[in-house]
């Protein structure tokens, strides 16, 4: 009976040693990454993208990058919307990733927080990337990271409710056109369009190819021209061309709208398009259309490769490396393709075309886009984003009309940006 | 029981040789216990609430958050967010908002403790149901209220069409969303009160009913002059419990109108949480403004309820 609890709590101990050694251990190796100093060590890679685990031919390819680096890569995945708030209080504690790989529009705000190097510092060579992209990472002259990718947005149709509406697709060239062709598919018992019209960052990326195809700019929120692309997505909503649930659709509970098959037109991203073979109706895409014909610009989405700064000023020769690896013409191939992304640089949008000739209509729509924070913007953008997609809302909803809702909207971010 | 013998005799071991000291190695013995827990609140407590307050006190920007040095405002963040148009809205959204939820949670949560009292074939299992609106994720009660009110696509309009009645934007509409949150709300806090009142009612002895009922009291009565007033000190923690949790409700609405449209749904728990985290240039002084503002909110029903408690035990 006595020896019992005693190998019990020998066991007990035993165990308690081997965690407490095992958590050394660990304190130990994760010490080793950032007390690295020279390329030997373990680089840390942060991504906004949680759905790839260690299996997935992106974190291969973050191996690989280190190993070839001579590296070892630890490699984290968070949740988009949670990584600016991780990078910021990272950089406010002194521990963060060597490379970080964010949101475009967030490039703007962590440059202002003093939180990423230039490419400049870190001799990363952008040269080849095309500019309207490259603008999304650049502020006061200076450029912040490289793209990984780009993905914008297009306008989804339908062939057969289309079809069955009688409308060619060829006839929608601009605003009138487009409304012409939602209604006649009203007329037919079908529904028109969907698009996400919620109040968050998502909101303002769906409304900007309207705001800017009206031929308005984001310093001025209450011009004529943004009155006009605010009252058409009022109008369809009113006129049952666009059923009133936009106002809180996200761009996944949008498109799910659009896979039920009985809407003619959906706007949505490149990310889809995986999803759109899987729908089971035939589909095609168009750019979407300025107020007065042509594609207007979107906005452009997609991550930048970053490289924070670190204390350690001698890490920046590897985490370069890391970098010229992950955006290489045949990495960035692999990766625009596992993303479904358009790549940022034409050498590697041709291969792209040559493998897909489906990816031509994003390759224009990208070409046409715009970053959000270009236009010298920078941290600007965020202040006049949030009363767009307010003004959005109050519109779409009824509680106010477009006027006053822009009113409002230009005043707040008049006083916001001041 | 080896274990405990053995400790009787080391602790009565120093007792003899040294009583002088006594006192001071005991008072280290009390300071050693008290270490974890004081440990504990400072790093959990103490210091997140300071630095919650110290954010509110400063003027923050996304430079000065990471590189140090905001400089100290006082109060300016405060006046920012009571000149703000949204702190109107969102005060009262945030009243009406608990003071509903709470209402319908209590009575609904009563009604049906009281009913649970007579036991049936299969009241536990029935009462097992009612629980599962408690142990379901927020996220995924929250999700599926906002499939069922969705405008063009909810099973709930749907239903509302069959009896003739045209649909309702639940969700997207200034008038409603307030409601529509309120209604998932209730139905996810109807448990907690079931549950808290129901073991009340456990305590309430049988022969007090008895009596009442040999007194002639019918079963309104019963309930109203037995039940009620000797259900009062439950009652009133689980309405003060229900309360903070109400008060500081984010995900629900986040996840079913993210405060909107145009504000319409907005509490001091969304509005606090947009701004710390729902825009790409985060305002964290402002936004930890928002968040005391609540934490004092709050406080001051907490103390009211000591305060109120502690007339009944004079009185």
């Amino acid at each position: 009976m006595r020896a019992l609890p005693f190998r019990r709590r020998a066991i007990g101990a035993g165990l308690v040693a081997v965690a407490l050694s095992a958590g050394l251990a660990g304190c130990a190796s994760s010490q080793g990454g950032t007390g690295g100093g020279a390329a030997k060590g373990t680089y840390t890679i942060w991504d906004p993208y949680p759905q790839f685990d260690n299996s997935s031919a992106w974190v291969q390819l973050l191996n690989k990058c280190g190993t070839s680096a001579g590296v070892t890569v630890k490699r984290t995945g968070y949740d988009t919307s949670d990584l600016t708030n991780k990078a910021l209080l990272a950089s406010q504690q002194g521990n963060a990733p060597d490379v970080l790989i964010v949101d475009n529009p967030v490039v703007s705000t962590l440059a202002e927080g003093g939180v990423l190097t230039t490419t400049a510092d870190t001799k990363i060579d952008t040269s080849s990337i095309e500019p309207n992209l490259l603008a999304a990472g650049q502020s006061g002259g200076k450029t912040y990271g490289i793209p990984i990718g780009a993905n914008t947005l297009a306008l989804y149709y339908n062939k057969a409710v289309l079809k069955a509406a009688n409308v060619d697709i060829a006839s929608v060239k601009d605003w009138n056109s487009l409304t012409a062709a939602l209604a006649k598919v009203n007329e037919a018992g079908k529904k028109g369009i969907t698009f996400s019209g919620i109040g968050t960052e998502e909101g303002s990326f769906q409304f900007l190819p309207w705001f800017w195809g009206s031929g308005a700019q984001l310093t001025k929120l209450d011009s004529p021209a943004a009155m006009s692309a605010l009252s058409l997505w009022t109008d369809w909503v009113k006129k049952g061309y666009a059923p009133n649930s936009v106002i809180n659709n996200t761009q996944t509970t949008s498109w799910q709208e659009f896979a039920t098959g009985k809407f003619a037109f959906a706007e949505n991203g490149t990310w889809q398009v995986a999803n759109a073979k899987k729908a089971g109706f035939e589909y095609g895409i168009i750019p979407i259309p300025a107020m007065n014909g042509g594609t207007a610009p979107a906005p452009t989405g997609g991550e930048f490769v970053t490289v924070p700064v670190q204390k350690q000023t001698d890490r920046y020769a590897t985490s370069e490396k890391l970098v010229t690896c992950l955006t290489s013409a045949d990495n960035s191939y692999t990766t625009d393709t596992t993303l479904s992304y358009v790549a940022p640089t034409d050498a590697v949008q041709a291969k792209q075309v040559a493998a897909t000739p489906d990816l031509k209509v994003w390759v224009d729509a990208v070409h046409a886009a715009k970053g959000r924070t270009s236009d010298n913007l920078g941290t600007k953008y965020p202040k006049i984003s949030q009363p767009m997609w307010t003004a959005m809302q109050a519109a779409l909803s009824g509680s106010k009309s477009p006027q006053a809702a822009l009113t409002a909207a230009q005043s707040t971010a008049a006083a916001a940006t001041k | 029981m080896r274990g405990r013998d053995g400790a009787a005799v080391v602790a009565a071991a120093p007792r003899a040789r040294a009583s002088a000291r006594r006192p001071r190695s005991g008072q280290w013995a009390a300071w050693a216990f008290l270490a974890p827990v004081t440990a504990y609140l400072v790093l959990f407590y103490a210091y997140p609430l300071y630095r919650n307050l110290d954010l509110s006190l400063r003027n923050y920007t996304v430079r000065s958050f990471v590189q140090g040095g905001a400089p100290f405002t006082g109060l300016k963040n405060y006046g920012t967010v009571l000149h703000d148009p949204t702190f109107g809205p969102a005060l009262l959204h945030t009243v009406v908002f608990t003071v509903v939820s709470l209402a319908f949670q209590f009575t609904i949560g009563m009604a049906l403790a009281v009913f649970f009292t007579q036991h049936f074939r299969l009241s536990a299992t029935l009462r097992a149901l009612f629980l599962v609106p408690w142990l379901l994720p927020l996220i995924v009660s929250a999700s599926t209220w906002s499939w069922m009110l969705n405008s063009d696509s909810g099973v709930v309009n749907s239903v509302l069409h069959y009896a003739g009645i045209a649909p309702v934007n639940w969700l997207t509409s200034p008038q409603w969303s307030l409601v529509s949150v309120i209604i998932a709300n209730v139905w996810i806090g109807i448990p907690f009160n079931l549950v808290v009142l129901y073991s009340g009612l456990q305590a309430i002895p049988a022969s007090i009913y008895e009596a009442a009922a040999l007194d002639g009291a019918n079963g309104w009565q019963r309930f109203w002059k037995v039940t009620f007033p000797l259900l009062r000190p439950v009652s009133a923690i689980t309405l003060l419990l229900g309360l903070i949790y109400t008060l500081k409700v984010l995900d629900i609405i986040w996840i079913m109108t993210k405060g909107g449209p145009a504000d319409s749904s907005t509490t001091f728990a969304t509005w606090s949480y947009r701004l710390g985290f729902g825009n790409l240039l985060p305002s964290f002084g402002p936004g930890s403004a928002v968040g005391n503002l609540l934490i004092v909110m709050a406080l001051v029903f907490g103390l009211l309820y000591i305060r109120v408690q502690r007339r009944q035990q004079t009185a």
